[in-house]
Protein backbone atom coordinates (compact mmCIF):
# COMPACT_ATOMS: atom_id res chain seq x y z
CA UNK A 1 0.00 0.00 0.00
CA UNK A 2 1.12 3.44 -0.38
CA UNK A 3 1.41 5.68 2.63
CA UNK A 4 0.98 9.07 0.90
CA UNK A 5 -2.69 7.32 -0.67
CA UNK A 6 -3.43 7.38 3.33
CA UNK A 7 -2.75 10.87 3.38
CA UNK A 8 -4.80 11.97 0.47
CA UNK A 9 -8.11 9.79 1.77
CA UNK A 10 -7.41 11.24 5.53
CA UNK A 11 -6.93 14.66 4.38
CA UNK A 12 -9.37 17.09 6.13
CA UNK A 13 -9.79 18.78 2.55
CA UNK A 14 -10.55 15.73 0.73
CA UNK A 15 -13.96 16.73 -0.81
CA UNK A 16 -16.61 14.35 0.84
CA UNK A 17 -18.79 16.85 2.16
CA UNK A 18 -17.49 16.19 6.17
CA UNK A 19 -16.89 20.23 6.62
CA UNK A 20 -20.95 20.66 7.12
CA UNK A 21 -20.93 18.17 9.91
CA UNK A 22 -20.06 18.46 13.41
CA UNK A 23 -20.09 15.29 14.81
CA UNK A 24 -22.84 15.66 17.33
CA UNK A 25 -20.84 19.25 18.47
CA UNK A 26 -23.28 21.50 18.00
CA UNK A 27 -25.54 19.74 19.82
CA UNK A 28 -23.55 19.36 22.72
CA UNK A 29 -21.91 22.82 22.64
CA UNK A 30 -26.04 24.24 22.86
CA UNK A 31 -26.57 21.82 25.78
CA UNK A 32 -23.47 23.45 27.57
CA UNK A 33 -21.66 20.22 27.72
CA UNK A 34 -18.50 21.27 25.64
CA UNK A 35 -17.50 24.82 26.96
CA UNK A 36 -13.93 24.58 26.39
CA UNK A 37 -10.41 21.89 24.88
CA UNK A 38 -11.13 20.23 27.76
CA UNK A 39 -15.06 19.41 27.31
CA UNK A 40 -13.54 19.00 24.04
CA UNK A 41 -11.29 16.33 24.75
CA UNK A 42 -13.68 14.64 26.88
CA UNK A 43 -16.61 14.39 24.17
CA UNK A 44 -13.92 13.37 21.51
CA UNK A 45 -12.95 10.65 23.64
CA UNK A 46 -16.29 9.29 24.02
CA UNK A 47 -17.16 9.66 20.61
CA UNK A 48 -14.21 7.48 19.82
CA UNK A 49 -14.70 4.73 21.79
CA UNK A 50 -18.30 4.50 20.67
CA UNK A 51 -19.79 5.46 17.22
CA UNK A 52 -15.78 6.16 16.10
CA UNK A 53 -15.26 2.37 17.17
CA UNK A 54 -18.06 1.42 15.41
CA UNK A 55 -17.54 3.55 12.18
CA UNK A 56 -13.39 2.07 12.13
CA UNK A 57 -14.42 -1.32 12.38
CA UNK A 58 -17.57 -0.96 9.12
CA UNK A 59 -14.83 0.71 7.46
CA UNK A 60 -12.17 -2.08 7.85
CA UNK A 61 -14.84 -4.75 6.78
CA UNK A 62 -15.72 -3.16 3.86
CA UNK A 63 -12.22 -2.70 2.90
CA UNK A 64 -11.52 -6.07 3.56
CA UNK A 65 -13.74 -7.02 0.71
CA UNK A 66 -17.13 -8.18 2.82
CA UNK A 67 -20.34 -7.21 1.12
CA UNK A 68 -20.80 -3.83 1.13
CA UNK A 69 -24.70 -4.35 1.57
CA UNK A 70 -24.58 -6.25 4.67
CA UNK A 71 -21.89 -3.72 5.91
CA UNK A 72 -24.64 -0.96 4.99
CA UNK A 73 -27.77 -2.97 6.94
CA UNK A 74 -25.19 -3.71 10.04
CA UNK A 75 -24.73 -0.31 9.99
CA UNK A 76 -28.54 0.71 9.96
CA UNK A 77 -28.90 -1.37 12.75
CA UNK A 78 -26.34 0.12 15.01
CA UNK A 79 -27.47 3.28 14.31
CA UNK A 80 -30.81 3.73 16.31
CA UNK A 81 -30.95 7.94 15.58
CA UNK A 82 -33.44 8.49 12.43
CA UNK A 83 -31.07 11.61 11.75
CA UNK A 84 -27.55 10.06 12.23
CA UNK A 85 -28.62 7.36 9.72
CA UNK A 86 -29.78 10.43 7.20
CA UNK A 87 -26.75 12.20 7.98
CA UNK A 88 -24.34 9.12 7.29
CA UNK A 89 -26.30 8.23 4.24
CA UNK A 90 -25.70 11.76 2.80
CA UNK A 91 -22.07 11.70 3.56
CA UNK A 92 -21.66 8.16 1.90
CA UNK A 93 -23.27 9.46 -1.13
CA UNK A 94 -20.82 12.35 -1.02
CA UNK A 95 -17.49 10.14 -0.22
CA UNK A 96 -18.90 8.08 -3.10
CA UNK A 97 -18.71 10.61 -5.42
CA UNK A 98 -14.91 12.10 -4.83
CA UNK A 99 -14.24 8.44 -3.92
CA UNK A 100 -15.36 7.65 -7.59
CA UNK A 101 -13.73 10.53 -9.32
CA UNK A 102 -10.71 9.73 -7.23
CA UNK A 103 -9.76 5.96 -7.32
CA UNK A 104 -12.28 4.33 -9.96
CA UNK A 105 -13.83 1.29 -9.60
CA UNK A 106 -16.26 -1.33 -10.78
CA UNK A 107 -17.04 -2.11 -6.86
CA UNK A 108 -17.79 1.52 -6.14
CA UNK A 109 -19.81 1.57 -9.30
CA UNK A 110 -21.65 -1.32 -8.35
CA UNK A 111 -22.78 0.42 -4.49
CA UNK A 112 -23.21 3.33 -6.24
CA UNK A 113 -25.62 1.84 -8.91
CA UNK A 114 -27.70 0.10 -5.70
CA UNK A 115 -27.70 2.83 -3.42
CA UNK A 116 -27.72 5.48 -5.95
CA UNK A 117 -28.68 8.30 -2.46
CA UNK A 118 -26.09 6.68 -0.61
CA UNK A 119 -25.28 3.99 1.60
CA UNK A 120 -23.55 4.70 4.97
CA UNK A 121 -20.26 6.60 5.68
CA UNK A 122 -17.61 4.05 6.99
CA UNK A 123 -18.66 1.22 4.14
CA UNK A 124 -18.39 3.66 1.25
CA UNK A 125 -14.95 4.79 3.17
CA UNK A 126 -13.76 1.63 3.19
CA UNK A 127 -14.56 0.95 -0.42
CA UNK A 128 -12.80 4.14 -1.51
CA UNK A 129 -10.10 3.14 0.44
CA UNK A 130 -10.00 -0.54 -0.73
CA UNK A 131 -10.31 0.71 -4.51
CA UNK A 132 -6.65 2.70 -3.67
CA UNK A 133 -5.29 0.18 -2.65
CA UNK A 134 -5.36 0.75 0.95
CA UNK A 135 -5.37 -1.91 3.92
CA UNK A 136 -8.54 -2.29 6.36
CA UNK A 137 -6.54 -0.98 9.18
CA UNK A 138 -6.22 2.14 6.96
CA UNK A 139 -9.54 2.42 6.82
CA UNK A 140 -10.35 1.93 10.19
CA UNK A 141 -7.74 4.80 10.72
CA UNK A 142 -9.57 7.20 8.35
CA UNK A 143 -12.92 6.15 10.04
CA UNK A 144 -11.48 6.74 13.51
CA UNK A 145 -9.69 9.99 12.96
CA UNK A 146 -13.09 11.33 11.16
CA UNK A 147 -14.90 10.62 14.27
CA UNK A 148 -12.59 12.92 16.15
CA UNK A 149 -11.28 15.41 14.07
CA UNK A 150 -14.76 16.21 12.80
CA UNK A 151 -16.01 17.99 15.91
CA UNK A 152 -12.48 19.63 16.66
CA UNK A 153 -12.97 21.29 13.96
CA UNK A 154 -16.26 22.12 14.04
CA UNK A 155 -16.00 23.36 18.25
CA UNK A 156 -12.89 25.41 16.90
CA UNK A 157 -16.13 27.53 14.87
CA UNK A 158 -18.68 27.04 17.45
CA UNK A 159 -16.35 28.18 20.27
CA UNK A 160 -14.12 30.78 18.37
CA UNK A 161 -11.97 27.80 20.83
CA UNK A 162 -8.20 28.45 20.30
CA UNK A 163 -6.93 26.34 17.27
CA UNK A 164 -3.82 25.30 18.73
CA UNK A 165 -5.72 23.67 21.62
CA UNK A 166 -8.18 21.60 19.10
CA UNK A 167 -5.28 20.42 17.58
CA UNK A 168 -3.53 19.22 21.02
CA UNK A 169 -6.62 17.43 21.90
CA UNK A 170 -5.89 15.42 18.62
CA UNK A 171 -2.38 14.71 19.28
CA UNK A 172 -3.13 13.51 22.23
CA UNK A 173 -6.33 11.26 21.25
CA UNK A 174 -3.27 10.03 18.99
CA UNK A 175 -2.77 6.30 21.28
CA UNK A 176 -6.23 5.68 22.23
CA UNK A 177 -6.98 6.31 18.10
CA UNK A 178 -4.13 3.40 17.10
CA UNK A 179 -5.65 1.22 19.45
CA UNK A 180 -9.34 1.78 18.28
CA UNK A 181 -7.74 1.38 14.78
CA UNK A 182 -6.77 -1.84 15.73
CA UNK A 183 -9.69 -3.34 17.38
CA UNK A 184 -11.47 -1.93 14.58
CA UNK A 185 -9.51 -4.21 12.32
CA UNK A 186 -9.43 -7.07 14.46
CA UNK A 187 -13.36 -7.21 14.28
CA UNK A 188 -13.46 -6.58 10.62
CA UNK A 189 -10.94 -9.65 10.47
CA UNK A 190 -13.60 -11.96 12.06
CA UNK A 191 -16.24 -11.03 10.12
CA UNK A 192 -15.59 -13.65 6.95
CA UNK A 193 -15.86 -16.46 9.49
CA UNK A 194 -18.29 -15.10 12.09
CA UNK A 195 -20.70 -12.80 9.73
CA UNK A 196 -21.16 -9.38 10.83
CA UNK A 197 -22.58 -9.55 14.30
CA UNK A 198 -18.53 -10.02 14.88
CA UNK A 199 -18.62 -5.82 14.85
CA UNK A 200 -19.01 -4.15 17.58
CA UNK A 201 -22.09 -2.35 18.57
CA UNK A 202 -21.43 0.18 21.31
CA UNK A 203 -23.26 3.23 21.39
CA UNK A 204 -23.45 6.77 22.84
CA UNK A 205 -27.04 7.80 24.00
CA UNK A 206 -26.69 11.30 24.41
CA UNK A 207 -24.83 11.51 20.68
CA UNK A 208 -28.14 9.69 19.61
CA UNK A 209 -30.72 12.24 21.68
CA UNK A 210 -28.40 15.11 20.46
CA UNK A 211 -29.06 14.16 16.92
CA UNK A 212 -32.56 14.27 17.09
CA UNK A 213 -32.78 17.31 18.68
CA UNK A 214 -30.35 19.01 16.70
CA UNK A 215 -31.98 17.39 13.25
CA UNK A 216 -35.53 19.35 14.86
CA UNK A 217 -33.58 23.33 15.31
CA UNK A 218 -34.98 26.05 12.76
CA UNK A 219 -31.03 28.22 12.98
CA UNK A 220 -27.96 26.02 12.72
CA UNK A 221 -24.82 26.00 11.31
CA UNK A 222 -24.11 22.35 10.93
CA UNK A 223 -25.97 19.86 8.86
CA UNK A 224 -25.54 16.84 12.13
CA UNK B 1 -37.48 23.83 -24.10
CA UNK B 2 -38.97 21.12 -21.12
CA UNK B 3 -41.95 23.33 -20.06
CA UNK B 4 -44.06 20.56 -21.15
CA UNK B 5 -43.57 17.11 -18.67
CA UNK B 6 -44.21 14.97 -21.17
CA UNK B 7 -41.00 14.62 -21.79
CA UNK B 8 -40.56 10.81 -24.06
CA UNK B 9 -37.96 10.03 -22.48
CA UNK B 10 -38.31 7.86 -19.36
CA UNK B 11 -37.15 8.28 -16.26
CA UNK B 12 -34.06 6.17 -15.56
CA UNK B 13 -32.36 5.54 -12.52
CA UNK B 14 -30.40 2.37 -13.39
CA UNK B 15 -27.01 3.91 -14.10
CA UNK B 16 -24.89 5.47 -11.00
CA UNK B 17 -25.10 9.01 -10.59
CA UNK B 18 -22.98 10.79 -12.56
CA UNK B 19 -19.27 12.04 -11.09
CA UNK B 20 -18.79 15.30 -12.02
CA UNK B 21 -19.69 17.56 -13.85
CA UNK B 22 -20.95 15.59 -17.01
CA UNK B 23 -23.13 17.53 -19.34
CA UNK B 24 -24.91 13.94 -20.10
CA UNK B 25 -26.76 12.78 -16.89
CA UNK B 26 -26.81 8.87 -16.84
CA UNK B 27 -30.44 8.65 -18.21
CA UNK B 28 -28.34 10.19 -21.45
CA UNK B 29 -30.32 13.33 -21.44
CA UNK B 30 -27.93 16.34 -21.51
CA UNK B 31 -28.20 18.45 -18.24
CA UNK B 32 -29.60 21.50 -17.18
CA UNK B 33 -27.44 24.50 -17.55
CA UNK B 34 -26.15 25.53 -13.97
CA UNK B 35 -25.68 29.40 -13.15
CA UNK B 36 -24.58 30.93 -9.98
CA UNK B 37 -25.06 33.50 -8.31
CA UNK B 38 -22.08 34.88 -5.17
CA UNK B 39 -21.68 37.96 -3.53
CA UNK B 40 -21.57 39.75 -0.16
CA UNK B 41 -24.31 39.70 2.50
CA UNK B 42 -27.16 42.14 1.60
CA UNK B 43 -26.21 42.90 -2.07
CA UNK B 44 -29.29 41.17 -3.41
CA UNK B 45 -28.63 37.95 -4.68
CA UNK B 46 -32.19 36.50 -3.01
CA UNK B 47 -34.07 39.21 -5.09
CA UNK B 48 -31.89 38.62 -8.45
CA UNK B 49 -32.79 34.80 -7.85
CA UNK B 50 -36.53 35.90 -7.46
CA UNK B 51 -36.78 38.53 -9.83
CA UNK B 52 -34.56 36.04 -12.71
CA UNK B 53 -37.70 33.49 -11.29
CA UNK B 54 -40.38 35.29 -12.82
CA UNK B 55 -38.58 36.67 -15.65
CA UNK B 56 -38.16 33.18 -16.55
CA UNK B 57 -40.56 30.89 -15.21
CA UNK B 58 -42.98 30.87 -18.16
CA UNK B 59 -40.63 30.64 -20.61
CA UNK B 60 -37.93 27.77 -19.11
CA UNK B 61 -37.87 24.35 -16.89
CA UNK B 62 -36.12 25.92 -13.39
CA UNK B 63 -35.53 25.08 -10.15
CA UNK B 64 -32.76 27.01 -7.56
CA UNK B 65 -30.81 25.47 -4.76
CA UNK B 66 -29.88 27.55 -1.93
CA UNK B 67 -26.72 27.62 0.26
CA UNK B 68 -27.65 29.52 3.25
CA UNK B 69 -25.11 30.04 6.04
CA UNK B 70 -26.91 29.20 8.96
CA UNK B 71 -30.29 29.00 8.14
CA UNK B 72 -33.02 28.31 5.64
CA UNK B 73 -33.71 32.21 5.01
CA UNK B 74 -33.04 32.76 1.68
CA UNK B 75 -35.12 29.79 0.45
CA UNK B 76 -38.07 30.53 2.65
CA UNK B 77 -37.98 34.05 1.47
CA UNK B 78 -38.19 32.24 -2.08
CA UNK B 79 -41.22 29.92 -0.89
CA UNK B 80 -42.85 32.91 0.91
CA UNK B 81 -42.57 34.94 -2.36
CA UNK B 82 -44.10 31.78 -4.35
CA UNK B 83 -41.90 32.60 -7.23
CA UNK B 84 -41.72 28.74 -8.20
CA UNK B 85 -43.50 25.60 -6.48
CA UNK B 86 -41.81 24.55 -3.42
CA UNK B 87 -40.76 21.07 -5.20
CA UNK B 88 -38.18 23.41 -7.12
CA UNK B 89 -36.50 25.33 -4.23
CA UNK B 90 -33.84 23.80 -2.18
CA UNK B 91 -31.68 24.78 0.94
CA UNK B 92 -28.01 22.88 0.96
CA UNK B 93 -26.72 23.23 4.36
CA UNK B 94 -22.95 24.67 4.54
CA UNK B 95 -21.60 24.38 8.14
CA UNK B 96 -20.97 27.64 8.61
CA UNK B 97 -18.47 27.45 5.67
CA UNK B 98 -20.62 28.79 2.63
CA UNK B 99 -17.35 29.63 0.54
CA UNK B 100 -16.63 25.66 0.93
CA UNK B 101 -19.85 24.34 -0.07
CA UNK B 102 -19.84 26.18 -3.55
CA UNK B 103 -15.80 26.02 -4.33
CA UNK B 104 -13.80 23.62 -2.28
CA UNK B 105 -16.17 20.53 -1.32
CA UNK B 106 -18.95 20.82 -4.32
CA UNK B 107 -21.02 17.48 -3.86
CA UNK B 108 -23.45 18.47 -1.17
CA UNK B 109 -24.75 21.12 -4.06
CA UNK B 110 -24.28 18.67 -7.00
CA UNK B 111 -26.43 16.13 -5.37
CA UNK B 112 -28.92 18.80 -4.97
CA UNK B 113 -28.71 19.92 -8.36
CA UNK B 114 -29.19 16.06 -9.70
CA UNK B 115 -31.72 15.38 -7.09
CA UNK B 116 -34.24 18.37 -8.31
CA UNK B 117 -33.37 17.03 -12.15
CA UNK B 118 -34.23 13.33 -11.20
CA UNK B 119 -37.35 14.80 -9.20
CA UNK B 120 -39.05 17.74 -10.97
CA UNK B 121 -37.16 17.73 -14.32
CA UNK B 122 -36.38 17.83 -16.94
CA UNK B 123 -34.92 21.23 -16.25
CA UNK B 124 -33.14 23.80 -18.75
CA UNK B 125 -31.60 25.87 -16.08
CA UNK B 126 -30.67 25.41 -12.15
CA UNK B 127 -30.32 28.96 -10.37
CA UNK B 128 -27.30 28.18 -7.68
CA UNK B 129 -27.43 30.63 -5.20
CA UNK B 130 -24.32 31.47 -2.37
CA UNK B 131 -24.40 32.12 0.99
CA UNK B 132 -23.55 35.71 1.55
CA UNK B 133 -19.61 35.67 1.65
CA UNK B 134 -17.14 37.69 1.12
CA UNK B 135 -15.23 38.99 -1.93
CA UNK B 136 -12.67 36.07 -2.67
CA UNK B 137 -15.77 33.61 -2.64
CA UNK B 138 -15.82 31.91 -6.51
CA UNK B 139 -17.85 28.98 -7.53
CA UNK B 140 -16.14 25.78 -9.37
CA UNK B 141 -16.04 24.99 -12.42
CA UNK B 142 -17.13 21.30 -11.65
CA UNK B 143 -20.47 23.04 -10.34
CA UNK B 144 -21.77 25.72 -12.59
CA UNK B 145 -21.41 26.66 -16.05
CA UNK B 146 -21.17 30.66 -15.64
CA UNK B 147 -21.71 32.69 -12.60
CA UNK B 148 -22.60 35.98 -11.89
CA UNK B 149 -21.25 38.16 -8.92
CA UNK B 150 -23.92 40.69 -7.33
CA UNK B 151 -22.55 43.86 -5.01
CA UNK B 152 -24.60 46.76 -4.45
CA UNK B 153 -23.78 50.46 -4.82
CA UNK B 154 -24.76 51.30 -0.80
CA UNK B 155 -21.60 48.81 0.29
CA UNK B 156 -18.99 50.70 -0.99
CA UNK B 157 -18.32 52.33 -4.29
CA UNK B 158 -14.96 51.58 -4.40
CA UNK B 159 -15.85 47.65 -4.26
CA UNK B 160 -15.05 47.32 -7.97
CA UNK B 161 -12.07 49.12 -7.38
CA UNK B 162 -11.23 46.70 -4.60
CA UNK B 163 -11.38 43.76 -7.22
CA UNK B 164 -11.15 40.22 -5.46
CA UNK B 165 -11.75 37.05 -7.69
CA UNK B 166 -15.89 37.78 -7.88
CA UNK B 167 -15.01 41.20 -9.07
CA UNK B 168 -12.30 40.32 -11.63
CA UNK B 169 -13.39 36.35 -12.76
CA UNK B 170 -16.95 36.46 -12.82
CA UNK B 171 -18.97 36.08 -16.10
CA UNK B 172 -21.17 38.78 -15.07
CA UNK B 173 -21.02 41.64 -12.28
CA UNK B 174 -24.75 43.08 -11.32
CA UNK B 175 -23.92 46.33 -9.26
CA UNK B 176 -27.31 46.26 -7.76
CA UNK B 177 -29.69 49.01 -6.00
CA UNK B 178 -28.72 51.76 -8.16
CA UNK B 179 -31.68 53.47 -7.56
CA UNK B 180 -30.14 54.37 -4.01
CA UNK B 181 -26.77 55.84 -4.95
CA UNK B 182 -27.52 59.60 -4.47
CA UNK B 183 -28.52 58.16 -1.08
CA UNK B 184 -25.34 56.67 0.08
CA UNK B 185 -22.67 59.02 -2.37
CA UNK B 186 -22.20 56.33 -4.76
CA UNK B 187 -20.07 57.52 -7.51
CA UNK B 188 -21.70 54.90 -10.40
CA UNK B 189 -19.30 56.40 -13.27
CA UNK B 190 -16.73 55.74 -11.04
CA UNK B 191 -17.83 52.06 -10.17
CA UNK B 192 -17.94 51.52 -14.30
CA UNK B 193 -14.91 52.61 -15.09
CA UNK B 194 -13.10 50.69 -11.94
CA UNK B 195 -15.38 47.71 -12.86
CA UNK B 196 -13.81 48.04 -16.52
CA UNK B 197 -10.14 48.56 -15.36
CA UNK B 198 -10.80 45.45 -13.73
CA UNK B 199 -12.40 43.21 -15.92
CA UNK B 200 -11.50 44.13 -19.53
CA UNK B 201 -14.05 42.61 -21.82
CA UNK B 202 -16.06 40.67 -19.18
CA UNK B 203 -19.69 42.41 -19.05
CA UNK B 204 -21.32 44.68 -16.20
CA UNK B 205 -25.18 45.41 -15.39
CA UNK B 206 -25.92 48.32 -13.58
CA UNK B 207 -29.72 47.20 -12.42
CA UNK B 208 -32.04 48.64 -9.97
CA UNK B 209 -34.85 45.81 -9.10
CA UNK B 210 -37.48 48.56 -8.33
CA UNK B 211 -37.17 50.75 -11.73
CA UNK B 212 -38.98 48.75 -14.55
CA UNK B 213 -36.45 47.51 -16.41
CA UNK B 214 -35.88 45.43 -13.04
CA UNK B 215 -33.66 41.80 -14.01
CA UNK B 216 -34.47 42.48 -17.64
CA UNK B 217 -30.74 42.96 -18.57
CA UNK B 218 -29.58 40.19 -16.32
CA UNK B 219 -32.59 37.30 -17.49
CA UNK B 220 -31.07 38.22 -21.42
CA UNK B 221 -27.51 37.66 -20.48
CA UNK B 222 -28.90 34.21 -18.83
CA UNK B 223 -31.03 33.61 -21.99
CA UNK B 224 -27.82 33.87 -24.12
CA UNK B 225 -25.94 31.98 -21.92
CA UNK B 226 -28.89 29.17 -22.31
CA UNK B 227 -28.78 29.53 -26.24
CA UNK B 228 -25.12 29.01 -26.00
CA UNK B 229 -25.37 25.96 -23.52
CA UNK B 230 -28.28 24.24 -25.56
CA UNK B 231 -25.91 25.00 -28.92
CA UNK B 232 -22.61 23.74 -27.51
Amino acid sequence: MSRATLLVLADGRFPAGGHAHSGGAEAAVAAGRIKDAADLAEFCRGRLHTSGLVAAALAAAAALGVDPLLLDEAADARTPSAALRTAARKLGRQMMRAARATWPSAELDALAAVRPKGAHQPVVLGLAARSAGLGPEDAAYVAAYEAVSGPASAVVRLLSLDPFDATGVLARLAPELDRVAADAGAAARRVPDEGVDALPASSAPLLDIGAEAHAAWAVRLFAS
Amino acid sequence: MHLDHSDPHSHSHDGPAAVSADAVRPDGRRRALRIGLGGPVGSGKTATVAALCRALRDELSLAVVTNDIYTREDAAFLLREAVLPPERITAVETGACPHTAIRDDISANLEAVEDLEDEVGPLDLVLVESGGDNLTATFSRGLVDAQLFVIDVAGGDDIPRKGGPGVTTADLLVVNKTDLAPYVGSDLQRMARDAKEQRAELPVVFQSLRSEEGVSEVAAWVRQRLADWTAA
